[in-house]
C-alpha cells in the first residue's frame, strides 16, 4: 500500500481544516478556559456530529460511515491544530473503538447509534496510578449470578465529568482482563474531577461495589486481555495524529514569528543558529508525519504489526512533540512564555497528551522488549 | 490501465523472470564481499572472474545496462512500470548490478537533461557498453562547502580551452578514464555565473593524479591535477558559464544517494549485534543506558526508511521534492554516523579491531572511521540545514 492518503481521505482532511480555522480558531480555546475551564463548546460539537466525524469509525453494518482510522487520524490532526476541545477522543476513539473490537454484538447495536449522534458520551478507565502500567491493573470483578461486581480506582479518566458511560478494564484473575460498561452514575461510583495543564478534566473514579449487567461485559469469547492491548495500541495512534497536529502548528507558528520579528536591525529568522535549529524541526516533523500515516494504515489492514507501529509512533511524536513545543517557546523568547501568546498553549497540550497511555519512555522500553532486547 | 496493458505488464513480469533466472549465473546471485565484485569496466577493463564477464554481455546484449535509457543511447527503451518491474525482480533474485558506474548513475542524468543530441550520441552509448569509466571533479582544496567559490580555471584559446588548477575528492581518479568538472571560465561575473560543466579524457597531457588516504586507511579517492591541459571545446556540456545549473542537478541526484534513496545495501542492526555480544539480566539488556540508545537510535531508523517510502510515493503521485534530498542527505547521514557509535559501543574492545583478522562481519572500526566522512562529502550537514532554512522553509 502506497503511503500517501487517497483523495478522499484528503477532502476529508480540507474540509476539517477550514471549519476548524473558520469557526473554531484558538480564540475559542482560550474562551473556554477564561469562562470557568468548560470541558467543550456545545454547537462545535453539533458540528463535528453534523460532519459525521463521529460515525468515520463506525462499520457500514451499524449506519457508520467506515471511512476507516487513516480518515480519522486527518481529522484529529486538523483538531490537534486548533486544540479543539470536544468528546470525539474519549468518546469515540476510544470509546467506540473498545466496542467495536469487542465481540459483543447487542453493545454495538445499542450504542453505536448513541455514540454517533451523541446522545451518548463515553470515556475509558484504564490507569490507576500515575503512570501507565496496563499490565499491573489492581481493579477487581468478580462475577455474581446476575450481574458483575466491581471494585477499584481509576484515574486520568479524560472527560470523565461528563461522559454519561465508561468502559472500565479489571482484572478477573492474574491471566486474564475483562471490560465493562458502566453508566457513571451508576450506585458505588464517586467521580472526583481534576483540572490539568491543558486545562482539560480528568477524572479520578473510585468503584464501590458497583455493579454491572452481564450483557455489558465487551469481551464475551474474546480475550479482554488482547482486546485492551488493542484499544490500546489504536488509542495511541489516534493520539499521535492529534500530537502531529500540534507539533505541526505550533512549528509554523514559530517560522512565521521568525519571519516577522525584528532584532539588530533585521528579522531574526536570518541568524544561522536558529536557522539550522528550524531546520532540524522541519526535518524531525518529516519523519512523524511517516509513521503516523503507516500506524493509521496498519489499524486499517488489520496489520499483525499494529503493536510496533503504534509504540513507534507513540514514542516518536512525544519525543518530537517535546523537541518542538519547546524550541517553539524559546524562539518566541519573552513574548513565548507570556499568557497573552498562544504558543505556550501548545507547549501545555503536547504535555499531557504525551503522558496519556504511555510516554515517550514506556514505548521505548516496549519497542526494545518486542525485539528481545 | 486498461485490461490489454495490464496482461502485457503481468506477461512482462513473467518473461523478466524467466530470463534472469536463466541467464543470471549463481554466483552473481550472492551479495558483494569485496572489491573485486565490483566492475567498473574502463578501457583497462578486467573482470576478476568468468560469471562477471557472463553477466555483463548477456545484460548487455540484452539491453538491461541501463534498461530505462532511449534505445538509440544504448539503454533498455523499457517503460517506467517496466523498468520498476525489472528492478524488483534483480533484487527478488538477489542479482548483482552489472557494472558500477558514476556515467550512469550521475553523468549519463545529466547528458540527458543539459547535453547536445550529438554529445548524448556520443557519450552514451559508451557509458552502457562500459567502454569508459567516467569520475567526477568538484571539490578543490580551497572550494569545500563554498563549492561555487571554484579556482580551477579554463581559459578560451580559441580552438581549445586552457585547463589550470585541481580537483579533489576524486573518487577512483587514479583508475578513471575521463572526469567530468566544474571549472571557471568567468572570473569577473559572480561567483555562481562563471561556472562551466567540462568533459575532460584524462589521458590528455598535464593531467595527474594522487591517492588520498583517509582514517579509515585507503579509499578510492584522490587529488587530480591540471596542468595547462587542453580540452576540445566541443567538450563542453550545456552553455558557457551556466554550469552551476548541472551541478545543482547532479548535486541533487548524489544527496538522494548519499542519503540511502536507491541503496540497497543491507545494514547492521545495533541490536542484533547486542543480542549476540552483551550480557543479559532478566530478559533486558544488562547495559540499561545502551539498551536505551540503542533502541532510540532504532526508532528514528525505522522511520526514516518509511520516510523514503513516503516521499517515493508521494514523488510517484507527482508531488515534487526536489528540495528535500537536502532533507535525506543530512538525516541519513547523521543516522548512519550514530550507527556507528553504537555498534563500537556495542562490541566492546573486538570493535577495535583494525586488521581484517575477524572472521565475520564488517571491520566496525574502519567503517566507524568512514561514517565521519558521510556527514561531510556532498554537502556538509551544516549546508544541507542552510538549504533546508532557506529553500524549504524560505527563511530570510
Amino acid at each position: 500500500m502506497a503511503l500517501i492518503i487517497t483523495e478522499e481521505e484528503k477532502m476529508l482532511k480540507e474540509a476539517a481544516r477550514e471549519l476548524l480555522e473558520t469557526k473554531v480558531s484558538i480564540d475559542q480555546f482560550r474562551l473556554l478556559r477564561d469562562e470557568n475551564y468548560q470541558s467543550f463548546d456545545r454547537s462545535t460539537w453539533n458540528e463535528i456530529i453534523e460532519m459525521g466525524w463521529t460515525s468515520l469509525i463506525i462499520p457500514a453494518e451499524y449506519n457508520g460511515l467506515d471511512f476507516g482510522y487513516v480518515g480519522m487520524g486527518q481529522v484529529l490532526e486538523e483538531m490537534g491544530r486548533k486544540l479543539v476541545k470536544s468528546p470525539l477522543i474519549s468518546s469515540i476513539l476510544f470509546s467506540a473503538t473498545a466496542i467495536k473490537y469487542s465481540d459483543n454484538e447487542k453493545l454495538k447495536i445499542k450504542f453505536f447509534p448513541k455514540l454517533m449522534n451523541g446522545e451518548a458520551l463515553m470515556s475509558l478507565a484504564v490507569d490507576e496510578k500515575s503512570y501507565h502500567d496496563p499490565d499491573n491493573i489492581n481493579t477487581k470483578v468478580t462475577e455474581e449470578k446476575k450481574c458483575y461486581r466491581l471494585n477499584g480506582k481509576k484515574t486520568f479518566v479524560l472527560n470523565g465529568n461528563f461522559s454519561d458511560h465508561l468502559i472500565v478494564l479489571a482484572k478477573i484473575d492474574s491471566k486474564e482482563y475483562g471490560l465493562f460498561l458502566v453508566k457513571s452514575d451508576t450506585l458505588g461510583i464517586t467521580i472526583k474531577n481534576k483540572i490539568l495543564l491543558d486545562t482539560s478534566t480528568y477524572s479520578e473514579i473510585i468503584l464501590n461495589d458497583v455493579l454491572v449487567p452481564k450483557e455489558h461485559r465487551l469481551d464475551i469469547k474474546i480475550s479482554g486481555m488482547e482486546l485492551i492491548k488493542k484499544v490500546l495500541d489504536i488509542s495511541c495512534i489516534g493520539l499521535s495524529a492529534e500530537i502531529l497536529g500540534v507539533i505541526m502548528e505550533s512549528f509554523e507558528l514559530t517560522i512565521n514569528y521568525l519571519k516577522e520579528r525584528e532584532q539588530f536591525g533585521v528579522k531574526i529568522g536570518s541568524f544561522q543558529s536558529l536557522q539550522h535549529r528550524a531546520a532540524k524541526l522541519f526535518s524531525e516533523i518529516e519523519l512523524c508525519k511517516s509513521i503516523v500515516l503507516k500506524a493509521l494504515q496498519a489499524i486499517d489492514k488489520e496489520d499483525k504489526d499494529i503493536s510496533n507501529y503504534a509504540s513507534l509512533a507513540k514514542a516518536k511524536l512525544c519525543k518530537t512533540a517535546k523537541l518542538v513545543t519547546n524550541e517553539a517557546i524559546q524562539m518566541h523568547g519573552g513574548i513565548g512564555v507570556t499568557d497573552d501568546s498562544n504558543i505556550g498553549f501548545y507547549l501545555k497540550k503536547a504535555r499531557v497528551l504525551q503522558k496519556i497511555f504511555g510516554d515517550y519512555n514506556y514505548h521505548l522500553d516496549k519497542l526494545a522488549k518486542n525485539k528481545g532486547y | 490501465m486498461d485490461s490489454k496493458n495490464k496482461l502485457d505488464i503481468a506477461d512482462f513480469r513473467t518473461e523478466t523472470r524467466a530470463w534472469l533466472e536463466e541467464n543470471c549465473p549463481k554466483s552473481m546471485c550472492q551479495p558483494i564481499k569485496d572489491a573485486s565484485d565490483f566492475y567498473w569496466g574502463g578501457r583497462n577493463a578486467k573482470f576478476s572472474f568468468e560469471d562477471q564477464r557472463l553477466w555483463f554481455e548477456r545484460m548487455l546484449e540484452k539491453g538491461w545496462i541501463v534498461p530505462y535509457w532511449e534505445k538509440k543511447y544504448g539503454g533498455g527503451g523499457l517503460s517506467p512500470k517496466e523498468n520498476t518491474i525489472l528492478t524488483q525482480e534483480m533484487s527478488r533474485l538477489g542479482c548483482r548490478k552489472p557494472i558500477y558506474s558514476f556515467g550512469i548513475s550521475m553523468l549519463g542524468p545529466a547528458l540527458l537533461q543539459f547535453a547536445t543530441e550529438e554529445q548524448k550520441l556520443k557519450y552514451l552509448p559508451e557509458i552502457v557498453k562500459g567502454k569508459i569509466w567516467w569520475c567526477q571533479g568538484y571539490s578543490e582544496p580551497n572550494s569545500g562547502s563554498d563549492l561555487a567559490g571554484l579556482h580551477m580555471k579554463a581559459d578560451d584559446k580559441g580552438e581549445y580551452f586552457l585547463v589550470t588548477g585541481s580537483k579533489v575528492w576524486t573518487s577512483y581518479g587514479d583508475k578513471a578514464d575521463w572526469i567530468f568538472c566544474l571549472v571557471r571560465t568567468d572570473s569577473n561575473s559572480p561567483k555562481h555565473r562563471g561556472i562551466s560543466f567540462l568533459l575532460i579524457d584524462m589521458k590528455s597531457q598535464g593531467v595527474s593524479t594522487r591517492p588520498i588516504k583517509l582514517i579509515s586507511g585507503k579509499s578510492p579517492f584522490c587529488e587530480t591535477f591540471f596542468d595547462a591541459v587542453k580540452v576540445p571545446k566541443t567538450n563542453l556540456v550545456g552553455n558557457l558559464n551556466e554550469g552551476w545549473t548541472i551541478a545543482k542537478f547532479l548535486l541533487t541526484h548524489e544527496r538522494q544517494m548519499i542519503g540511502g534513496i536507491g541503496e540497497t545495501d543491507i545494514k547492521e542492526n545495533p541490536h542484533k549485534l547486542a543480542k549476540k555480544e552483551l550480557p543479559f539480566e532478566s530478559g533486558k539488556l544488562k547495559d540499561s543506558i545502551l539498551r536505551t540508545e540503542i533502541s532510540d537510535f532504532e526508532l528514528d531508523d525505522e522511520i526514516f526508511n518509511l520516510t523514503i517510502q513516503r516521499i517515493v510515493d508521494e514523488a510517484k503521485a507527482g508531488n515534487n521534492s526536489g528540495a528535500l534530498s537536502s532533507f535525506f542527505k543530512y538525516y541519513g547521514t547523521e543516522l548512519n554516523v550514530k550507527r556507528f557509535e553504537l555498534l563500537l559501543s556495542i562490541s566492546g574492545s573486538d570493535g577495535l579491531l583494525w586488521m581484517d583478522d575477524k572472521s565475520s562481519g564488517i571491520n566496525i572500526a574502519r567503517n566507524f572511521c568512514r561514517s565521519k566522512g558521510n556527514t561531510i562529502e556532498g554537502g556538509t550537514s551544516e549546508i544541507q540545514l542552510n538549504i533546508i532554512a532557506k529553500r524549504i522553509l524560505e527563511l530570510p
